[in-house]
């Protein structure tokens, strides 16, 4: 097979820079060009001291962008559509991993969660990466809602996430000082993510999600708990049996409801660097709530892993091409 | 074939199953006693009280 000719767009942020680190060993790709505006002309191993030994690329500006077989866009959120036209010129298939084409299938993108949506992604040219928080709250309660399983209207989901969802762009508040050791809750209402989880968990009827996020200790990672209320006073082994007919077959969602053991549930530790979303639950014997607990890497199954978990669908390649890593222990 | 009884995970007869003997549930992990050969049965085995949370 000839190789695929990529492009990343936006290749010295925490996103691009694991997208690029996915291309590289990747067996059906070539990456031809990395841009920064930033750090254009400078070796990519400058943002990305990781790949050292591994590539010898250099960063270009955009407007130096030749034409490729597909351009990955990890450029920041409102930046992306911006120049949709002049990448789509270059590019016959692109991948966006912002926020700006997520909703309402906007320019004819394919909401980006392969489990989703696979067979649309087999056919378009257009796929828009989703957002992390909505990832690991989407593929957790997705059974749930396929199913009518839940009240429509009572869902409250809280996620814990880790530093590098906040990009590479510092600030006052990410200062070692004022982070170190913070759990800051940073966006209680409102977030951007949950009219993708609305978006996506919506069948028939739009449903109500009350979201929020806070901010821990961590560098990479969610862990998202989501409360919901069952319709029928079911029991696990129901849930069980949900969840496995709607996740059972999928290479990268993994059912953890251990009964014994250290990591009896999902932590998001044990996924870094992988494209794993580890999902599990437990049911209250006290009332109709369902918690489910799910977990990732933000920066792989909540970014570079999901889009590149994409591309290979869209090139009807084994979808775990290149995602393999099973990660570390102990972390 | 049995259900799991916690997970309703499929549970193979082992090809040289004894009453007592002690399967692994691939679904959810537990610890399954065989109860009958025939029909095959199962339950959860007992299990070790441990403190894992903090």
């Amino acid at each position: 097979m000839e190789k695929i000719k990529t492009s990343i767009v936006g290749g010295s942020g925490y996103a691009g820079g694991e997208l690029l680190r996915l291309l590289l060993f990747h067996p059906n790709v070539e990456v031809q060009q990395v841009t920064s505006e930033r750090f254009a002309f400078k070796l990519v191993t400058r943002t990305n001291p990781n790949l050292r030994k591994n590539t010898t690329l250099k960063f270009c500006q955009m407007d130096e962008l030749k034409s490729c077989d597909v351009l990955f866009v990890c450029l920041p959120h409102g930046s992306s559509s911006k120049r949709f036209e002049q990448f789509k010129s270059l590019a016959p298939k692109i991948i966006d991993l912002s926020a700006d084409f997520r909703l309402n299938k906007k320019d004819g993108f394919v909401y980006g969660i392969p489990e989703l949506h696979r067979e649309e992604m087999q056919k378009t040219n257009f796929v828009s990466s989703a957002g992390c928080n909505a990832t690991a709250t989407i593929l957790a309660l997705y059974p749930l809602f396929k199913n009518n399983l839940v009240d429509l209207h009572k869902t409250v989901v809280e996620v814990k996430v880790g530093s590098s969802e906040g990009g590479n762009k510092f600030s006052e508040s990410s200062h070692h000082p004022e982070r170190s050791g913070l759990v800051r809750s940073f966006m209680p209402t409102n977030h951007r993510h949950n009219k993708e989880i609305i978006q996506e968990l919506s069948f028939g009827e739009k449903i109500t999600v009350h979201f929020s996020a806070t901010a821990i200790e961590m560098v990479r990672g969610v862990l998202a708990t989501c409360h919901v209320f069952l319709n029928e006073n079911l029991e696990e082994k129901d849930i069980w049996k949900i969840y496995r007919k709607e996740h059972g077959n999928e290479p990268f969602i993994r059912i953890v409801k251990d009964r014994e053991g250290i990591y009896r549930y999902p932590e998001p530790k044990l996924l870094i660097g992988t494209n794993y979303c580890d999902i599990g639950f437990e049911k209250d014997p006290n009332s109709n709530r369902l918690v489910v607990i799910s977990a990732i890497d933000n920066l792989m199954k909540g970014a570079a892993g999901q889009a590149l978990q994409a591309f290979n669908i869209m090139h009807s390649i084994d979808e775990t091409t290149g995602l393999d890593f099973p990660g570390l222990h102990p972390i | 074939m049995v259900e799991c009884v916690i997970c309703g995970a499929e549970v193979t007869k082992p090809n040289d199953a004894v009453i007592g003997e002690l399967i692994i549930c691939p679904d959810c992990g537990t610890e399954l006693e065989i109860t009958g050969l025939d029909p095959f049965t199962v339950e959860e085995a007992p299990q070790e009280q441990e403190d894992w949370g903090e």
